[in-house]
């Protein structure tokens, strides 16, 4: 019997590793989303959606699309009117319906940023940090004169874009580790027309919209899921009365 | 009215004679045992999956472009543009990791109670036919939305093929037809998907309840309720410890679809992605087969087994041993009921070595789940850089070595005498509750 034991220690203690590594999988994922600082959208924030959208026409749309985002659909979901949107934040001559596109020639913008700007339909959702990570990037970009456009990011480093946004944040420069060419952090050489409080606000907004754009439904979802889940605990409550009532008989 | 539907019922019955008694075979004259317990909901809750998976994917379908270059934009298109398309998608998709959730725990139960012991070796086969054309299909599925983890997935999986000797190859570009993953892949992976692969299905989940009805449940106790004491108010003939499966099991089981409706809402109207373990973030990026994504992993449920692939070293310079090595993991359980010579089904009167035994088996299955998924691998990155992938392979080759060392183990623990069993009662335990 004791010989037999032997192995089963070791079985044991491979459960007990096992266990351990299961604990310690929650707190990898755990730190992943600890490792950028959260960047608190909120798609239910009507306000903010629309200051992002706003900001996103004047800065972004120049080059990026939203090919799966209809002009149509933003409007009733972030509360605007047919009129509002058309005038404010359609550039580009589209029709209502019609899907968000930049104008910017592919091959051109090929030829000015070495690549293409993508398409920002789907960016939070295909980053594994979500709206942390397009928070982040837009507030790590800092002026690096080796870059081809003049700007480097210190979260996508030599990321081919340059940064329009620096009107409203100002102009960054890297302080880099002694001896390195590590950037310690990023310092605001130059004020911009918004104050480091204001433009936080700003870079949320437009990841909050971005957030949005990458799943519309959400919206929907969330509102409907709370009434399904109420539905679903009524159905199991009566389903439990009624086996209840029915397996009184069986003993 | 009721005449009219009396009406009906004579005029069905009189030209499909055979109805009536098949109904009661199977349904109210089925006498299933009375101490089913938790693990007894997952069977009826697979059904209802692959209803769901069934009933919804023929709604996508309605939508969805078999085309390299439509796939993806027409997968947003149903998320964005169709009327509750997203809701469709995301049944499907939460389906999908759901069916394997509750297969893995119906698979569980049958080896705690030993279910696919003497006479439900064929139950038990069928259930694991069901199992192997099920991963089938949730890998084609998976193709289909032609995301890039979608792209990446098919190019390695198909690659395993090509590890076969001599013929290798020829067999990836024959299984392709493409000399990477493309349009044709696409098209014949979607054509398997919602047709061929779903008709076998529906055909072995019908030979597997016929199966099981034939022979009748096995229950917590492993108790055989078909051949026990008779008599109870069903008939003098009907055995004393069982009950008719309807009504008693359709209300019973409707209050475990109740719970597992609850669990499915808020997955798909809180967390359709669950952190990007049922939808992931690479697969919202289109397929491009010059970006990589930073970890190529299979689908969660598809993990246990890649990870038996990685941990088996090449040998005589090919990796083909790996992969014998994932596709034995699996003919291992088909062979189960061979390997297992032991006369007690439940666990509950089985041998403490059984018992530790399959413990073991549960947790290899789990560890090498969480190797192949890389989270172990991202764990000791932090805890040992310099040495991360030399522990890595030592966790996950002990885990695949207490994964086949429990076949093993079984084989002679039953034939040599070292199982100290229990008495089995002769009647099932049941406590009313």
């Amino acid at each position: 019997m004791t010989k037999r034991l032997f192995p089963m220690k070791r079985i044991l203690s491979s459960f007990a590793l096992a266990a351990g590594l299961l604990v310690g999988a929650t707190q990898v994922v755990a730190a992943e989303e600890g490792g950028l600082p959260p960047a608190g959208v909120n798609i239910r924030d009507q306000a903010s959606l629309q200051r992002g959208a706003k900001l996103f026409f004047n800065y972004c749309v120049g080059c990026h699309s939203l090919k799966y985002v209809r002009y149509s659909r933003m409007a009733e979901d972030l509360g605007l009117t047919e009129d509002e949107v058309m005038k404010n934040l359609n550039f580009t001559g589209a029709k209502f319906g019609d899907p968000v596109v930049s104008h910017m020639p592919e091959d051109a913008a090929q030829q000015f940023f070495g690549k293409a700007p993508p398409d920002l339909s789907l960016e939070v959702r295909a980053k594994e940090e979500g709206p942390d990570w397009v928070f982040a990037y837009l507030n790590s970009f800092y002026v690096d004169p080796t870059r081809p456009v003049g700007w480097n990011n210190t979260v996508f480093p030599n990321a081919s874009m340059p940064f329009p946004l620096w009107e409203l944040q100002g102009v960054q420069t890297a302080v880099k580790k002694e001896g390195g060419d590590e950037v310690e952090k990023l310092e605001l050489s130059q004020p911009g027309k918004l104050t480091p409080a204001q433009y936080q606000q700003a870079a949320r907004d437009l990841t909050n919209f971005l957030t949005y754009a990458s799943e519309p439904a959400a919206l929907q979802r969330q509102r409907y899921g709370i009434w399904v889940l109420l539905f679903l605990a009524g159905f199991t409550f009566l389903a439990y009365l009624l086996k209840k009532e029915y397996w009184k008989d069986v003993h | 009215m009721a005449g009219v539907f009396t009406r009906i019922g004579d005029w069905v019955n009189e030209r499909a004679p055979g109805l009536m008694p098949m109904y009661r075979k199977h349904m109210t004259e089925y006498y299933a045992p009375k101490n089913f317990n938790l693990w007894y909901y997952f069977g009826s809750l697979a059904l209802l999956v692959l209803v769901n998976q069934i009933v919804t994917g023929i709604f996508l379908t309605m939508n969805y472009k078999t085309s390299a270059a439509e796939a993806f934009n027409s997968v947003e298109y149903i998320m964005r543009d169709v009327e509750w398309g997203w809701l469709i998608r995301y049944m499907h998709s939460t389906g999908a990791s759901l069916f394997f959730v509750v297969v893995f725990l119906h698979m569980f139960r049958g080896l705690m109670y030993g279910s696919y012991q003497k006479p439900r070796e064929l139950v038990w086969l069928l259930g694991m036919l069901i199992f192997l054309v099920l991963m089938a299909e949730a890998f084609m599925g998976y193709v289909l939305p032609w995301g890039n983890m979608s792209f990446w997935g098919a190019k390695v999986i198909i690659s395993l093929f090509g590890t076969v000797p001599v013929i290798g190859g020829t067999l990836v570009e024959w299984i392709m037809g493409d000399y990477l993953p493309a349009d044709a892949t696409l098209n014949r992976f979607f054509a398997l998907h919602v047709i061929a692969l779903p008709i076998v299905l529906l055909l072995l989940v019908v030979l597997h309840l016929a199966a099981l009805h034939e022979v009748g449940s096995n229950n917590p106790d492993g108790v055989d309720v078909k051949h026990g004491p008779k008599g109870s108010r069903w008939g003098a003939d009907k055995p004393a410890d069982g009950i008719p499966f309807h009504p008693y099991y359709t209300v019973k089981d409707l209050v475990g679809v109740g719970f597992f409706l609850i669990i499915a809402a808020f997955i798909i109207f809180f967390a359709p992605t669950f952190g990007g373990w049922f939808l992931e973030h690479d697969n919202f990026l289109p397929a491009n087969n010059l970006v990589t994504p930073s970890h190529i992993k299979p689908s969660w449920y598809f993990t246990p087994f890649y990870a038996i692939l990685r941990m088996i070293p090449s040998f005589f310079s090919t990796a083909f041993w790996g992969v014998l090595g994932m596709f034995g993991a699996i003919a291992l359980l088909f062979l189960l009921p061979w390997i297992d010579a032991g006369k007690v089904r439940s666990i509950r009167y089985r041998g403490t070595g059984y018992k530790i035994a399959l413990m073991a088996f549960a947790a290899s299955f789990i560890g090498l789940a969480l190797v192949g998924a890389g989270v172990v691998g991202e764990k000791l990155v932090e805890w040992v850089p310099s040495d991360a992938t030399f522990w890595e392979n030592a966790f996950g080759r002990v885990m695949t070595l207490i994964y086949f060392g429990y076949f093993v183990f079984l084989w002679f623990y039953t034939r040599l005498g070292w199982e100290k069993t229990k008495p089995v009662p002769e009647r099932v335990v049941f406590d009313h509750d």
